[in-house]
């Protein structure tokens, strides 16, 4: 496996994420595999802030420490980075803004702003300039960066892009000229087209294919992008995305909106998620099928609003007042953020109840190359939600009807329908408030019954099997990527290391848990970003299991495959 | 036709007798009735409060939310089918308390529902508590100092540009009927604050009380609803003499008609496409 890993630095306002951005999508169109990652500061201008980009000709799912390129546009990127460089590593800078410090090699400078002024007039195409000499060293030329420049700046005119290609083209020219013993053997790629799309992004493409036709949701990282999309996405496609006053609003909408017989879908953070947990519960009683995203970040309180976290395993699983059914997916790729929100849809119809998709700031946020979505393939189950010519036809007609699985057939308010009822307080069959105690616990049992079968088909665990081995590393979520290269290198290096990652956390998956994880002999080793090892906790809750050990994280930054290769030797020691 | 029996109660009634919510949920069901609405044609929305028990005392489209909540639910429901009634009530802890965002929200958002607010100025459900409402001076359980400096939601209603605001009193079924015919007729966010009496927790703001005060705006010569400042001086008049009638009235663009995605069509309408004709989408990550 051949890899190349870039990283790009600067203020927050500097254009790191457009730099970044623009190799990565060049990358992915030469054909080759990309997983991009992004780290920055609750700021808009100033401070530190950095885009990742790893291009491999095999498949990427995590960064890498190790770079090979570090384009610096601040003094700050150099002294923070420059251990990260392997040692052939090289540093692109602006003489006239850094100052290299003595004893690094290859630094190879670049007037980005003088260059960009004296091709195009104007200093702020000193980003472009800055591009087209990294993809000088990567041993690319400029082709299909000129296309991907052409796509990014398109809405803002022809003479923004003439100028963007003329400065890329100029700090390419300058590497080859100037610099050429820098200059790396390119890695071929295998010319396939592919997505380059962050989890946000899946996520927001799945709920649109899903059909989706409300969202209501309040700004919050890092998920406000999916509420961006849509609303984007809406005008064309006849998708209302609604901002409202807060996130109380946003999820009682939501409500509203699936009741009145739409899917309708919220995304929102940890601070946000605890506005909204009285209205998760109320979706619950009321029997209404929700879709909330969750994208956590570092708390508790604000925390670090634009890190990553795991930390909310137990409060969405728990989230909101008193029992009702509820299923939480986490998914482990970006490719599976998608599939999981179709997924998401299809589970809340059948079994009219929350359900949450739980994602983090580092999946949120970060690029991969996936191939692209078979949308042939998409099902869409509505479960017993009624047409209005079935509806209509329907005599005493109750919503909250007691069946043998927990569902009702689900009709909607329409002129001419049946009257659809239905209470936050603890209802009859048709949905009138009641306090009697049969019925209650008649009521009860109907809606938890719906938990039953919602276990029976609880997303299969990822199960990476590699028979006697001497570990298993487990996770849930965003930390796949790095767990399953970190096993790679472990079985590289002879310790026979199997993987179990939860693409869906609740109804928890214990069968498979316990058969994958209870075996004599082999150690398990639990992988979270968080400070309490929940999903440890939540493992000896559903299965009695104690795992052997936790490898955590809570600093706000995701693993990479290092991190846990070294924790886990510790293990066997 | 529809006739009042169409409107007949859901379920017994759980209010105090001599409750002002008698009164209101009669005017309701004769408009309902004279404005021909099926039942099916109507959705009622509602919190948690007395107020907040209505809709199952009525014949309709029934959800019954969360404390403070019915407003964000209603304008969603009218969202996705604008072919419905919406009618949102609850009481003025309900609304103007527990939910005081949302009310400030669905005025500047000029959703086309109705909204009724049942102002007893009293906290009925958990017993006698003071309400945003509530008088100076007025002492309940939780206020024993008495409460001090009373919300005065018209006027923030009017310094939110909500489209209609009127006032009634359960007192006065024929012109609360009249008030709520209009604020359903009204294409916009229509708010009708009605003064109810709570016979068991407010001794003070009795139906004698109130009578004694209220004075319709239709007999005050030459006032008009589309002054908004005169709106504003009206709103804020309470003690001697308080006014009731429509308040303010102004023509605004609904969001239904602002929006791109259900100008033409309410969503609910609207084909669900086939997962396929989103392959542009796809493209556009190549």
């Amino acid at each position: 496996m051949a890899e190349l890993n870039y990283l790009v630095g600067g203020e927050a306002g500097q254009g790191v994420q457009t730099i970044g951005f623009v190799l990565g999508k060049t990358m992915a169109r030469h054909g080759l595999y990309v997983f991009a990652d992004q780290d920055y500061e609750s700021r808009v201008r100033g401070g530190h802030s950095f885009f990742r980009v790893r291009m491999s000709d095999s498949p990427v799912g995590a960064y890498s420490p190790d770079l090979d390129v570090l384009v610096s546009l601040d003094q700050r990127t150099i002294d923070l980075h420059q251990s990260e460089l392997k040692n052939d590593g090289v540093v692109i800078y602006d003489p006239d803004k850094v100052t290299m410090p003595p004893g690094l090699k290859n630094a190879v400078g670049v007037a980005f702003e003088k260059t960009a002024t004296e091709t195009t007039g104007n200093k702020i195409m000193a980003n472009s300039v800055a591009t087209g000499a990294a993809l000088a060293i990567g041993g690319y030329d400029t082709g299909i960066l000129e296309t991907v420049l052409g796509e990014e700046f398109s809405r803002m005119g022809a003479s923004v892009v003439d100028s963007n290609l003329k400065a890329a083209r100029a700090g390419y020219e300058y590497i080859k000229t100037q610099s050429s013993s820098a200059i790396k053997r390119p890695i071929n790629g295998d010319g396939q087209k592919r997505m380059l799309i962050d989890g946000n992004g899946a996520i927001a493409l799945g709920a649109l294919v899903a059909g989706c036709k409300f969202v209501a949701g309040y700004p919050m990282t890092p998920t406000s992008s999916i509420l961006e999309y849509i609303a984007d996405k809406g005008r064309k496609y006849n998708v209302v995305m609604l901002q409202p006053e807060d996130e109380i609003a946003a999820i009682n909408m939501v409500v509203g909106a699936a009741y009145a017989g739409v899917r309708a879908m919220t995304a929102t953070s940890g601070g946000g998620f605890c506005l909204m947990v009285e209205g998760i519960s109320l979706a619950g009683m009321t029997e209404t099928p929700i879709v909330c995203v969750l994208g956590q970040r570092s708390g508790p309180a604000i925390g670090l609003p634009t890190r990553t976290e795991q930390g909310e395993l137990f409060f969405s699983i728990f989230s909101g007042h008193g029992d009702f059914p509820k299923a939480v997916f986490s998914p482990p790729t970006i490719e599976d953020c998608f599939h999981a929100t179709v997924s998401a849809f299809n589970l809340a119809d059948r079994y009219q109840t929350p359900v949450i998709i739980l994602t983090d700031h580092h999946i949120a946020s970060s690029y991969q190359t996936i191939n692209p979505f078979d949308l042939s393939k998409v099902e869409i189950d509505r479960g017993e939600f009624l047409t209005d010519g079935d509806a209509a036809k329907l005599v005493d007609y109750k919503r909250h009807r007691l069946t043998k699985s927990g569902v009702s057939p689900r009709a909607y308010p329409f002129s001419g329908g049946p009257l659809v009822v239905t209470d936050s307080d603890e209802h009859d069959e048709a949905g009138h408030m009641i306090e009697d105690t049969l019925l209650r616990t008649q009521m009860m049992d109907k809606r938890m019954k719906k938990m039953e079968g919602m276990t029976q088909q609880v997303l299969t665990p990822w199960y990476i099997n590699n028979p006697g081995a001497d570990l298993i590393l487990v996770g849930w979520g965003s930390t796949f990527g790095a767990i399953y290269e970190a096993a790679n290198i472990l079985n590289k290096d002879g310790i026979r290391t199997s993987v179990l990652q939860l693409p869906q956390v609740w109804p928890f998956p214990a069968d498979a848990v316990i058969s994958a994880i209870g075996r004599n002999g082999t150690r398990s080793i639990l992988v979270e970003n968080n400070a309490t090892a929940q999903l440890a906790n939540l493992i000896r809750m559903e299965t009695g299991i104690s795992v052997n050990r936790s490898i955590l994280k809570y600093d706000g930054r995701p693993f990479s495959a290092d991190m846990i290769v070294k924790e886990a030797q510790k293990e066997l020691k | 036709m529809v006739a009042i029996n169409d409107y007949a109660p859901a379920m017994p009634y759980q209010w105090c007798p001599g409750c002002g919510n008698f009164g209101i949920v009669g005017s309701l069901r004769q408009v309902l009735v004279a404005l021909n609405l099926e039942p099916s044609q109507v959705l009622m929305v509602s919190g948690i409060g007395q107020a907040g028990k209505m809709p199952h005392y009525l014949h309709s489209h029934v959800l019954n939310e969360l404390h403070g909540r019915a407003i964000p639910a209603a304008q969603a429901a009218k969202i996705v089918n604008h072919e419905l009634q919406v009618i949102a009530v609850g009481g003025d802890g309900d609304g103007y308390g527990e939910g005081g965002n949302h009310f400030l929200g669905a005025m500047h958002r000029n959703v086309d529902m109705t909204y009724i607010v049942c102002n007893n100025q009293v906290y009925g459900l958990t017993k006698g508590q003071a309400s945003p409402t509530s008088d100076e001076g007025f002492v309940s359980r939780t206020t024993p100092d008495g409460s001090w400096t009373p919300m005065r939601a018209l006027a923030i209603a009017v310094a939110s540009d909500c489209s209609f605001i009127a006032r009634g009193f359960a007192g006065d079924l024929q012109q609360l009927t009249e008030l709520i015919k209009q604020g359903i007729l009204h294409k916009g966010f229509a708010l009708i604050e009605v003064l109810q009496p709570c016979v068991s927790f407010n001794k003070i703001n009795t139906f004698a009380w109130y009578k004694q005060r209220v004075y319709s705006l239709e007999s005050e010569k030459g006032y008009d609803p589309s002054n908004r400042a005169a709106a504003f001086e009206k709103t804020l008049e309470w003690g001697e003499k308080i006014p009731t009638g429509i308040l303010y009235k102004s023509e605004r663009t609904t969001y239904e008609n602002h929006v791109a995605a259900i100008k033409n069509l309410p969503l609910i309408r609207q084909t669900i496409l086939n997962p396929v004709e989103f392959r542009p989408l796809v493209e556009e990550f190549m």
